[in-house]
């Protein structure tokens, strides 16, 4: 069952199948439905097996980096000298992005036995799922069902009675954005402020506590219950483009489309197909202007852009994008670019750490010359300075939040140049008050 | 304000043996500072510098260092609010779907005039907040603990009706 809608015939339901169906929620409803299963299978494995067959499988990062699960594993130390820990991000707070929270409302199971899975591979015998702290719904669920997971000896000392122990514990953050990031998430859990680390040294050497660390996302983890029992090959034929990016992704669509969620294709599908079949269009009457498709941090894409963007890793970067989350932000011809990138603007400045001074500076003076053009006091060389700020907040910081924060304003000035220059030539109200 | 001899102890009987739970799960003490402080948020619903300074007692931390950490991250109170706090989204996803109309919509029902101020009776406060991880379901607002979906302006006061 799709959620909030019925599934579209187009959608390929693999990891959202359960969605909106509460019963999937409780351990003996997942067994019903096949869930343990793998794990089961997994333990009977050699870890090194199960890496392997994650590898073959194609499977990439969904959390934006779109790194391959399969190989971030097999850097862990193979000969254990310390505890290993496997992180499971769900700190879900990149705008535009909401498939994660449903994962863990509707499937919490999926998740739990996933982590379990990696972290047999990777030998943890501890894994932290750092929720965000908003989520209230998604901790209260997926605590019920680690409590059940241990009542029925799924966790513990003996997992599902083998020679495996897998402990497992909710870390709940307290409203950060920053604290999704890898190494941000790890010092939050240390009981730090959430400051990115420099690398190297990477997680897989020094990690939470000092120790081997793997971090995946929520959807990542929840895709390898059905890698494992329906192999490899099954995932990598689950795509309609480049053998590079395989299986489904959530796409979670919002903005200005008449039927806004979650929506599971295959890698490849065709953007225009997303959002004017699945997702309905645009209201009555409107047109499309403009997407931002892998959470805010990507470039925008105009309409005809978008139009001829296949959704997958090599799609988007072809579009001259990034797939990022799969969050997808529609813009509908009503839509201020000028104002709203002044709003994504003002996002990063807020969730900015304030460590590198090219990011704590560059977004507060992205937010600044943005509201002075939207007062009506810009000029045009305004437009030039946003483009030098950019480039100074681009690949020059410890995380990329800076570069994330460049990347939509600078595609923006670009593409909608001329909704930039009618606030500056006074064709249009100012829309905010000169501060 | 508050002085230390008003300050009623938070990890006492239960609740410190909640926390000595909790603590088991990491390798240091250190690493309970965040659930301490959410237990912390839960007895008194904020986190006082008493609190602070308790908290870093029962962990081995000095008192600066958890100030340090609270003031990081924008969900600890470091002042009392009203009985029913109101997050409201207003970023750009949400933005483009009427979030500000929400936010104005809130403030006037619940006579807070302002973003963070609490209304003459104590019963609300308004703030806005950066993207929930909800944004197909703009605008979302968190009431305390409850997760609203789909808010909009003309819905508001029915939902406050909710939170008297
Ligand atoms: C500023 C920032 C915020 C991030 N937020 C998240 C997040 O909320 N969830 C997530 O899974 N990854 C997030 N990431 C990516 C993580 O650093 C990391 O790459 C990811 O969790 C790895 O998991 P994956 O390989 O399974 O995608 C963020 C990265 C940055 C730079
Ligand atoms: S880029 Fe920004 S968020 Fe990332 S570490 Fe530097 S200051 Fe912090
Ligand atoms: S932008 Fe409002 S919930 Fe994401």
């Amino acid at each position: 069952m799709g959620y909030p809608h019925k599934p579209h015939p187009r959608e390929t339901l693999v990891l959202s199948e359960h969605f909106g169906d509460s019963d999937a929620r409780t351990y003996d409803g997942w067994v019903k439905r096949g869930g343990y299963r793998a794990l089961e299978q997994a333990l009977g494995m050699e870890p090194q097996a199960v890496i392997d067959e994650v590898k073959a499988s194609g499977l990439r990062g969904r959390g934006g980096a779109g790194f391959p699960a399969g190989v971030k594993w097999d850097f862990m130390p193979k000969q254990k000298s310390k505890r290993h820990y496997l992180c499971c991000n769900a700190d879900e707070s990149e705008p535009g992005t909401f498939k994660d929270r449903e994962i863990m409302r509707w499937t919490p199971h999926a998740l739990i036995e996933g982590c379990a899975i990696a972290a047999h591979a990777i030998r943890a015998e501890v894994v932290y799922v750092y929720i965000r702290g908003e989520f209230t719904e998604a901790i209260a669920v997926m605590q019920q069902a680690l409590d059940e997971a241990y009542a029925k000896g799924v966790l513990g000392r003996k997992a599902l009675g083998s020679g495996t122990s897998i402990d497992m514990y909710i870390h709940r953050g307290a409203g950060a954005y920053i604290c999704g990031e890898e190494t941000a998430l790890m010092n939050s859990i240390e009981g730090k402020r959430g400051n990115p680390r420099i690398r190297p040294p990477f997680p897989a050497a020094v990690g939470v506590f000092g120790m081997p660390t793997t971090i995946n996302n929520v959807e990542t983890l929840g895709s390898v219950p059905h890698i494992m029992t329906r192999g490899a090959e099954w995932y990598k034929s689950l795509s309609l483009s480049s053998p590079k990016s395989t299986g489904t992704k959530l796409m979670s669509v919002c903005g200005h489309v008449a039927r806004p969620g979650n929506f599971e294709i295959t890698m490849g599908f065709p953007m225009k197909d997303l959002i004017y079949d699945l997702c309905g269009g645009m209201s009555p009457g409107r047109t499309l202007k403009a997407v931002i498709p892998g959470g805010s941090s990507v470039p925008v894409l105009d309409r005809e852009e978008a139009e001829n963007c296949v959704l997958d890793y090599e799609g988007c970067v072809a579009a001259g994008t990034m797939l990022g989350s799969g969050g997808m932000i529609v813009f509908d011809d009503t839509a201020d670019m000028v104002y709203q990138m002044m709003r994504i603007a003002k996002f990063y400045a807020h969730e900015s750490c304030a460590q590198c001074t090219q990011c704590r500076e560059g977004t507060a003076w992205t937010v600044r010359i943005l509201q002075k053009i939207l007062s009506g006091r810009g000029e045009m060389q305004d437009l030039d300075l946003l483009l030098d700020v950019g480039e100074m907040m681009t690949g020059k910081t410890i995380c990329v939040l800076s570069d994330s924060c460049a990347a939509p304003v600078g595609s923006a000035v670009q593409k909608f140049r001329g909704e930039f220059e009618a606030y500056i030539k006074g064709a249009r109200q100012p829309a905010v008050a000169l501060v | 304000m508050h002085d230390a001899s008003t300050h009623e102890s938070v990890f006492d009987g239960k609740r410190r043996a909640r926390l000595d739970e909790i603590m088991k799960r990491y390798p240091t003490k250190q690493a309970a500072l965040l659930p301490a402080l959410w237990m912390v948020q839960e007895a008194h619903g904020w986190v006082s510098d008493q609190a602070m300074a308790e908290v870093a007692d029962v962990l081995e931390l000095t008192p600066a260092y958890v100030k340090g950490v609270v003031t990081f991250y924008t969900m600890y109170h470091q002042h009392p609010v009203g009985k029913y706090f109101i997050q409201v989204c207003t970023t750009t996803p949400c933005n483009i779907c009427g979030a500000e109309g929400v936010v104005e919509a809130f403030l006037q029902h619940t006579g807070c005039g302002e973003l963070g101020a609490t209304s003459k009776d104590g019963r609300y406060t308004v703030v806005e907040v950066e993207c929930l991880g909800a944004c197909g379901f703009a605008t979302p607002v968190l009431v305390n603990d409850d997760f609203i979906e789909n808010v909009t302006s003309e819905t508001v006061p029915d939902l406050l009706e909710r939170y008297r």
